[in-house]
């Protein structure tokens, strides 16, 4: 029943938001696009013209690129494999009748809520401390020799504080998901006498295949932004250095705004890649 | 669930739960432990759990020497300020998707989806240089700014997910009554809608309270909320490991406390309504 009327008013009500949204994406984009074909250098000697694709090329063929990109490919698939399995094993947990499942899905969720600097620094300094860490007094417990862990197993020990963030993510969306599993269907396996492992490759692991792709999917694209859990743990050192780290160094540690620019847009394009993926199953869902 | 279980098996599994929820959640615990330690019982060899002398000298000395005040209001402000003024522009938006849907409202929906995929890195360097020129680099109004935008989007999709779930029955029951669209929104919609605002603030409260890309490269000492405070404790001077814990268990508690409330919210608004 939405008249001429409510039709304008609506798209008045809509505008603010639109336009906001709009000029936060073009503005910031042009402005990157147009840096990224220059050469500018704002303290030493600003903008020095253009130099066409030439950033783009350095980018690339920079001895620190293609190490960036297997550190953000390590990082970013680690996590994931770590999150997803054991999200999806929790899950599974989770939804078994058991006494005070409410509090334990509490302690399961927290880590999410903690600040990405707080999680950094208490796994940094409480648990991978080389002298006074938790680790060091387990691994002398048993005999082992405690190592420098975010130096000399630097990655690993990244990818067990980001995975310690977002395996709360993965496991509450996943048993949220199994939640709605309709059970009867479960019963009815469980008398024709299907093993437990059957019934959760043919019934449980298809109906989630949609939350699964979905975590994938939105973790991802949170992952490839890591910047703060690197920034307050190894500063980018120790091989460290992800895609994102990399253009940060560019841009505001040594900056060379042009070459920044240039891996910017190039950080942009991945992003959208996996947004296109995302998007598809969202798409799909607003349609029912 | 009706499925019969044996007290055995229900015990297995609550072992079982209870020894990985403690285990995930142990790195909080020993944090809270660790702040109410002294210095010296903090690196204690062997680890102290329960049993040592408990005080609050930490919380005291963290709250004078770095000006805790300070950062907690910025963070208060910004993460406060951001969502308030989401909100005010996002519900207009998402009550006009809901309810006078057009042939585009999908498209432009998912193309609000996609700004949130723009890689902060991306534009680091022209949303820093527009600061400069407008004077609002490390002031605590150009934070709320940007996470009000960076966050516009889940706002817009959750308040449009819950605003969906109001039967349009009640709207087309309250126009056959005479109400104008003022009274609809103010009488109808927002008692309805309370609930679903209320985890919209709650969820964004969160994400902007825990930000951690923008509140370090866009502010000093001025602006600088909770989350430059305790990065700030990244470079260790003697020692510091209970300070370090006050210091965070102050910088957690109040959003781990929302958090607890809002993990029904959490899914709904972290996956755009893609799993529910």
């Amino acid at each position: 029943m939405a008249t001429q009327h409510s039709r304008s008013a609506a798209r008045l009500m809509m505008a603010p938001a639109v336009v906001l949204l709009l000029g936060w994406m073009l503005v910031p984009l042009t402005m990157t696009l147009y840096f990224s074909f220059k050469k500018y250098l704002p303290l030493r000697g600003g903008d020095l013209g253009w130099v066409g694709f030439e950033n783009y090329v350095r980018f690339v063929t920079s001895s620190a690129f293609w190490p960036s990109i297997q550190t953000t490919l390590v990082l970013v698939g680690g996590v994931l494999i770590i999150t997803t399995v054991l999200g999806i094993l929790l899950a599974l947990l989770l939804d078994q009748p058991m006494w005070g499942q409410g509090p334990v899905r509490i302690l399961v969720i927290a880590p999410f809520f903690v600040m990405p600097t707080v999680s950094a620094l208490v796994w940094k300094n409480f648990f991978m401390d080389a002298n006074y860490g938790l680790f060091s007094y387990l691994w002398e417990f048993f005999g082992a020799e405690p190592i420098q862990w975010l130096s000399q197993a630097s990655m690993p020990s990244l990818v067990l504080i980001v995975s310690w963030q977002w395996l709360p993510f993965a496991t509450l969306i996943l048993l949220t998901a199994i939640q709605s599993l309709d059970s009867e269907q479960l019963e009815a396996a469980e008398m024709d006498g299907a093993p437990a492992l059957k019934r959760f490759w043919f019934i449980i692991l298809p109906h989630l295949s949609r939350a699964i792709s979905v975590v994938i999917l939105i973790q991802t694209i949170f992952l490839l932004g890591i910047f703060a859990e690197i920034f307050v743990t190894t500063g980018g050192a120790f091989g460290t250095k992800t895609l994102t780290y990399l253009i940060y160094q560019r841009v505001l540690e040594s900056q060379n705004i042009g070459l920044g620019s240039a891996g910017g847009v190039y950080a942009i394009i991945l992003a959208n890649i996996v947004a296109i993926f995302l998007m598809r199953i969202v798409g799909k869902n607003l349609d029912n | 669930m009706a499925r019969a279980v044996t007290t055995q098996r229900k015990a297995i599994n609550t072992a079982l739960a209870w020894a990985i929820g403690l285990l995930i959640f142990f790195p909080i615990l020993w944090t809270i432990l660790t702040s109410f330690k002294t210095e010296a019982t903090a690196i204690a060899d062997p680890p102290v759990f329960f049993f040592f002398d408990w005080t609050l000298e930490n919380y005291g000395v963290v709250m004078e020497r770095s000006n805790y005040g300070k950062f907690l209001w910025n963070s208060i402000a910004i993460a406060g300020g951001s969502t308030l003024l989401g909100v005010i522009i996002a519900v207009p938006a998402a009550w006009s998707m809901a309810f006078v849907p057009g042939r585009r409202t999908k498209d432009i929906l998912l193309w609000m989806l996609s700004t949130k995929m723009l890689p902060a890195v991306g534009v680091l360097y022209p949303i820093y240089l527009l600061f400069i020129k407008l004077g609002i680099l490390d002031s605590k109004i150009g934070l709320i700014i940007v996470l009000m935008l960076i966050n516009l989007p889940i706002i817009v999709w959750m308040l449009y997910t819950y605003f969906r779930e109001i039967p349009g029955e009640i709207l087309e029951a309250a126009r056959m009554d005479g109400a104008g669209l003022k009274e609809e929104i103010i009488h109808v919609l927002t008692p309805m809608a309370l609930p679903g605002i209320a985890s919209t603030v709650l969820l964004n409260l969160i994400l902007a309270w825990n930000e951690a890309f923008w509140t370090l490269n866009l502010t000093a000492a001025e602006a600088a909320p909770l989350t430059a405070f305790i990065a700030s404790y990244s470079s260790p001077e003697g020692l510091f490991f209970a300070k370090l814990s006050a210091a965070s268990t102050m910088a957690i508690a109040p959003i781990l406390i929302l958090g607890w409330f809002s993990q029904k919210q959490l899914v709904r608004g972290l996956t755009f309504g893609a799993v529910k």
